[in-house]
C-alpha cells in the first residue's frame, strides 16, 4: 500500500500519518454514507417544498416573505466558513502547530454563529409580519425544510466546540484526527444544501 | 387531575388513561380484554424481573449481553425481541379473526375502536418489530462470519441500533399499559390520523414508535453496507460472497435510502400534529397525497428490505441440503441488485385508485410486474440447485419447499393485484391481505424461521429438536393455508378489510375457517417455543461442537459453534466461492496456524442501553405532552454523545496466548470427534464434523 492512495473522497491524510490513515478508511466511508442518508431527507423536504409552493392558502407567497439581501450575505457566510474549515483541514492534516489549527476552526465557528443569528433574525422577521408556519402550507415546507437545515449547522458548531477541546485534551490522536475530516465533510455538505436553498428556495421565490 | 402542577408533571395523562380504569368504569369484554392484555404486559415484566434477581444474573445479563457490542450477541438479542414481539402481533390477529367471525350481523366481542387498534398494532409490530429486528438480527449474527470479519464496521453503532429498536418495541408495549394505540392503520394515513380526527395519544405512540424504529433501521443499513463493502477478508471477493451476504448488502443500501421517507412521513405527520403545520391537512394548503407518497417510498422498498435477507436464506439453505454449488449464482446476485433497484420503482402501486392518470398507474403497473422477472429467476435457480442433488428433508429445507410452493400463488396475485383495473376492483378489500399475507409470511416469516433453524446450533452449539421443529412447520404451513385462502374468496366476494362487523351470512363459513386458520398458527408459535425449551433440555445430547452440523459450505461453518467473541482466530485467505465446503474436500480445514497474535477487540458500553432508554424515555415525553422529559430526554442524549466521544479506553486486547488455547481446544474437540454421513446429521450422533463422502 502506497502512503498516497486515496482510500476515501475528500481529504486523505496518507502523506502525513499512514496510521490513521488506514484507519480512517471505513469511518470516513461509513460518514459518506451517513451523508448520503441524510442527503434524502434534504432531497425529500425539497420535494416537499416543490409540492407545497403554491399551497398559499391566500397567504403571504414566496416572494412577499424572503429577504434576498440578507439570505445572500448568510450564503457568503456560509461559503466562507467552508473555506476556513478546509483551512484547518489542512492545518491538522500537516500538523502545523495546534495553534493554527485552533484559529481556523475559532473562525469556522464564528462565521457558523453568525450564520445562525442571521437566519434566526430572518425567521423573527418573518414570523413578526405574522408569516408563521400555521399560516399556509406553503410556510410549513419552507419551516421545515430550512430551519433543519439551520438545526444542522446548530449540531456542526456543537460538534466544533467539541473537537476544539478534544485537540486541547488529546492533542491530535487517531480518533480527533478522524472526526475533525468527519466534521468537514459534515459542514461542506451543509455548504451545498444551502446552495440549494438559495437557488431553489430564494432565487425562485424572486421568480414568482 | 386537570388543575395544578399536574398537567405540567404528567402532561394530559389521567386515570382513564389505564385501562384497568377503563373496564372497572365500563366491564365490557372489549375493555377486559384490554385489561387483561395490560396485565400480561405487566406481570410478564415483573416475573421477568423477579426470575433474573431471583436466579441473580442482573450482573451477568448486564455485562454479557446488555451491554455487549459482540455482533453475535447483538444478533441474538435482535432475534429474542422479535420473538416477543411476534407472540404479541400474533395474538392480535388471532383475536381479529375469533371477532370478525363472531361478527356476522352481531356486534362481537370487541368494539369498533378497540378492533381499529387492533389491526394497527398487528402490522406495526409485525413489519417494524417482529420481521425487522428478526432479519437484522440474522444479518447481525451471519453476516460478519460469512465475510471472514471479526465484527462489524462500527460496534457501537449497532448497540445504539439494537437500543432504539428495542426502545421503540417497549414504547408499543408501554402503549398496551397506558393510553391507547392509533386506530389509524399500520400506514397511518392522515388526514384521519392529524389531530382534527385522532386528537388522542395513539397516533403519538405509533408516530415516535415508528421514528426510534427507522432511525435504527437506517443506522443498521449503513453499518452493513460499510461492513461489507469494507471489512471483507483477504480474497473474499464481492462475487466470491455467499448469497446471503448479497442480500444483506441490498438490504443494508435499501435501508439507508429507504428509511428516510419514512422519518420524514412522521416528522412531517408529527410537526402537523403538535405545532399546528399543515403538511397533510385538509385545509390550508395541506396535501394528504404527499404523505401517500412519501410513506410508500418507504413503505415498497420496505417489501423488499424484507424478503431480501430471507431469499438469501433460503440460497444458503438450498444448496447446503442439497448437497450441490448454488445453481446460478451470477444471476442470483444480479437479480437480488435488480430486485433492490426496481423496488424504488412501484411505490405508486399502493394507491392506484387515488387520482393519478391512467397512464401513470400503467407506468407503475408495468414497473411491478417487472419485478416478478428476477424473482422467478430466483425462484427457477433454487429449484435448478436442487435438480439433481442429494435433497435432505431437514426443518430448514422444508421451510424452503414451502416457500418456494406458497410464494408462487402470493406471486401470482401480485401480479393481478398490479394491473390497475383489477386492482380498482378489488382494492381495500380482504384480497389484498390475502396477498401481502402470502407473500410475507412464506418470503419473510418462512426465511427467518429457516434461518433461526439453520443457524441455531451455530449460535448457540447444539442442535434444535427435530421433531418439534416439523410439528411447528406443519402447523405454519396448514394454519397459514387455512386463514388465508379463505381471504382471496372474501376478498373477491367483496369484503372490506379491516371490518369490525360483517353483514353477509354467506361470508360465515369461510370466516371460521380463517378463525381456525389462526388458531392453528397460534399452536404453530407455541410449537416453536416448545422446541425451544425442549432443545435446551436435551442439549447436552445434541452438541454439534465442531461447529459444521449441516456439512455447511460458507466460512462461518469452519469455526467451533459458538465461535468465540473474536469469530476467527486467524482472518482466513479466501480462494474461491463456498470456501469451507471446498477447504475441507481438500483437507485445508481443522489445522492450526502457525502461529496466533493478540487480538483488539472493543469493549463493552452501555451507551446503547443509555441512548434506547433516553429515547424512549423522550419518545414517551412527546406522547404524553411531559415536556419536562422531552428537554431532560433530548439534553440527556447529547450529553452522553457528547462523552461518549471524550472515551478512549474502548479497546481491550485478547492476549495471543489465550487465543491459541481456546483454538487448540477447539481442534481436540474437532479430533476427537467422529465424522457423520449426512443421513445421521438430525441424530445425536452429529457432533459438528461432516464425514467427506468422495
Amino acid at each position: 500500500m502506497s502512503t498516497n492512495e486515496v482510500r476515501h473522497p475528500g481529504l486523505n491524510l496518507g502523506a502525513t500519518d499512514e496510521v490513521t490513515h488506514e484507519q480512517a478508511e471505513s469511518a470516513v466511508f461509513g460518514f459518506w454514507v451517513f451523508l448520503m442518508s441524510d442527503a434524502v431527507i434534504f432531497a425529500l423536504l425539497f420535494a416537499t417544498y416543490g409540492v407545497m409552493l403554491h399551497g398559499t392558502a391566500g397567504g403571504p407567497t414566496p416572494a412577499a416573505v424572503y429577504k434576498i439581501g440578507s439570505a445572500f450575505i448568510e450564503t457568503m457566510i456560509l461559503l466562507t466558513s467552508s473555506f476556513t474549515f478546509g483551512m484547518a483541514s489542512i492545518a491538522m492534516k500537516h500538523e502545523t502547530g495546534y495553534g493554527r489549527l485552533l484559529a481556523w476552526m475559532v473562525v469556522t465557528l464564528a462565521l457558523g454563529f453568525a450564520f445562525l443569528g442571521m437566519e434566526l433574525h430572518d425567521f423573527a422577521t418573518m414570523i413578526g409580519n405574522g408569516d408563521y408556519p400555521t399560516r399556509s402550507g406553503f410556510l410549513s415546507a419552507f419551516f421545515a425544510l430550512v430551519p433543519l437545515h439551520g438545526l444542522h449547522v446548530f449540531f456542526g458548531s456543537l460538534w466544533l466546540i467539541v473537537m476544539m477541546v478534544q485537540v486541547l485534551v488529546f492533542g491530535l490522536d487517531a480518533r480527533v484526527k478522524i472526526n475533525i475530516l468527519r466534521l468537514g465533510l459534515f459542514w461542506h455538505f451543509l455548504d451545498i444544501v444551502w446552495i440549494v436553498i438559495f437557488s431553489v428556495v430564494y432565487l425562485q421565490g424572486l421568480i414568482a | 387531575m386537570s388543575q395544578g402542577i399536574w398537567p405540567a408533571v404528567l402532561g394530559r395523562f389521567d386515570w382513564t388513561a389505564l385501562p384497568f380504569v377503563r373496564a372497572w368504569d365500563n366491564p365490557t369484554a372489549s375493555e377486559i380484554i384490554g385489561a387483561g392484555a395490560a396485565s400480561m404486559v405487566i406481570i410478564g415484566a415483573v416475573v421477568a424481573i423477579v426470575l433474573i434477581t431471583w436466579l441473580g444474573k442482573w450482573k451477568y445479563l448486564w455485562s454479557e449481553w446488555l451491554t455487549s457490542l459482540d455482533h453475535k450477541k447483538i444478533g441474538i438479542m435482535y432475534v429474542v425481541l422479535a420473538l416477543v414481539m411476534l407472540a404479541r402481533a400474533l395474538i392480535e390477529a388471532v383475536l381479529m379473526r375469533m371477532q370478525q367471525g363472531a361478527a356476522v350481523n352481531s356486534p362481537g366481542f370487541i368494539s369498533p375502536d378497540h378492533f381499529s387498534q387492533l389491526f394497527t398494532t398487528h402490522g406495526t409490530i409485525m413489519i417494524f418489530f417482529m420481521a425487522m429486528p428478526f432479519l437484522t438480527g440474522i444479518i447481525n449474527y451471519v453476516t460478519p462470519l460469512q465475510i471472514g470479519a471479526r465484527d462489524v464496521a462500527f460496534p457501537l453503532l449497532n448497540s445504539v441500533s439494537l437500543w432504539l429498536t428495542g426502545g421503540a418495541a417497549g414504547l408499543m408495549m408501554a402503549s398496551l399499559v397506558i393510553g391507547r394505540f392509533s386506530t389509524g392503520g399500520w400506514s397511518g394515513y392522515p388526514p384521519y390520523t392529524e389531530l382534527a380526527f385522532s386528537p388522542d395519544v395513539g397516533p403519538d405512540y405509533w408516530i415516535w414508535a415508528l421514528t426510534l424504529g427507522s432511525v435504527g433501521s437506517t443506522l443498521t443499513g449503513l453499518n452493513f453496507a460499510v461492513t461489507i463493502f469494507k471489512m471483507r477478508a483477504p480474497g473474499m471477493h464481492l462475487m466470491r460472497m455467499t448469497l446471503f451476504v448479497w442480500t444483506a448488502l441490498c438490504t443494508s443500501i435499501m435501508m439507508i435510502f429507504a428509511m428516510p421517507p419514512l422519518t420524514v412521513a412522521t416528522a412531517l405527520l408529527a410537526l402537523d400534529r403538535y405545532l399546528g403545520f399543515h403538511f397533510f391537512t385538509n385545509d390550508l394548503g395541506g396535501n394528504m397525497m404527499n404523505y401517500a407518497n412519501l410513506f410508500w417510498l418507504f413503505g415498497h422498498p420496505e417489501v423488499y428490505i424484507l424478503v431480501l435477507p430471507p431469499f438469501g436464506v433460503y440460497s444458503e439453505v438450498v444448496s447446503t441440503f442439497s448437497s450441490k454449488e448454488l445453481y446460478g449464482y451470477t444471476s442470483l446476485a444480479i437479480a437480488t441488485m435488480a430486485i433492490a433497484v426496481l423496488s424504488f420503482t412501484v411505490w405508486l402501486h399502493h394507491f392506484f385508485t387515488m387520482g393519478q392518470s391512467a397512464d401513470i398507474n400503467a407506468v407503475f403497473g408495468i414497473a411491478t410486474m417487472t419485478i416478478a422477472v428476477p424473482t422467478g429467476v430466483k425462484l427457477y435457480d433454487w429449484i435448478w440447485t436442487m435438480f439433481r442433488g442429494r435433497v435432505r428433508f431437514t426443518v430448514p429445507m422444508l421451510y424452503s419447499l414451502a416457500f418456494m410452493m406458497t410464494f408462487v400463488i402470493g406471486g401470482a396475485t401480485g401480479i393481478m393485484l398490479a394491473m390497475p383495473p383489477l386492482d380498482f376492483l378489488v382494492h381495500n378489500t380482504v384480497f389484498l391481505v390475502a396477498h401481502f399475507h402470502n407473500v410475507i409470511i412464506p418470503g419473510v416469516l418462512y426465511g427467518l424461521l429457516a434461518g433461526y433453524h439453520y443457524w441455531f446450533p451455530k449460535a448457540f452449539g447444539f442442535r434444535l429438536n427435530e421433531k418439534w421443529g416439523r410439528i411447528a412447520f406443519g402447523c405454519w404451513v396448514v394454519g397459514f393455508y387455512l386463514a388465508f385462502m379463505p381471504l382471496y374468496v372474501l376478498g373477491a366476494a367483496g369484503m372490506a378489510r379491516r371490518t369490525q362487523e360483517v353483514f353477509e351470512p354467506a361470508f360465515r363459513p369461510w370466516l371460521y375457517i380463517a378463525g381456525f386458520g389462526a388458531l392453528v398458527l397460534l399452536a404453530a408459535l407455541a410449537a416453536l417455543f416448545v422446541q425451544l425449551w425442549v432443545s435446551i433440555r436435551e442439549r447436552e445430547a445434541n452438541r454439534v461442537t465442531a461447529g459444521d452440523p449441516w456439512d455447511g459450505r460458507g466460512l462461518e461453518w469452519s469455526i467451533s459453534a459458538p465461535p468465540p467473541e473474536y469469530n476467527y482466530a486467524v482472518i482466513p485467505q479466501i480462494r474461491g466461492r463456498d470456501p469451507f465446503y471446498a477447504g475441507k474436500r481438500k483437507d485445508e480445514c481443522y489445522a492450526p496456524p502457525a502461529h496466533y497474535h493478540d487480538i483488539t477487540m472493543p469493549k463493552n458500553s452501555m451507551t446503547g442501553p443509555v441512548i434506547g432508554i433516553l429515547g424512549a424515555a423522550t419518545a414517551f415525553g412527546l406522547v404524553w405532552h411531559i415536556w419536562w422529559l422531552v428537554i431532560l430526554g433530548v439534553l440527556a442524549i447529547v450529553g452522553t454523545v457528547i462523552a461518549r466521544s471524550f472515551a478512549r479506553d474502548v479497546h481491550r486486547i485478547i492476549p495471543a496466548a489465550e487465543v491459541a488455547w481456546t483454538d487448540m481446544t477447539w481442534l481436540r474437540t474437532v479430533a476427537d470427534a467422529t465424522p457423520i454421513p449426512r443421513q445421521l446429521e438430525t441424530s445425536s450422533a452429529n457432533q459438528g464434523l461432516a464425514e467427506i463422502a468422495t
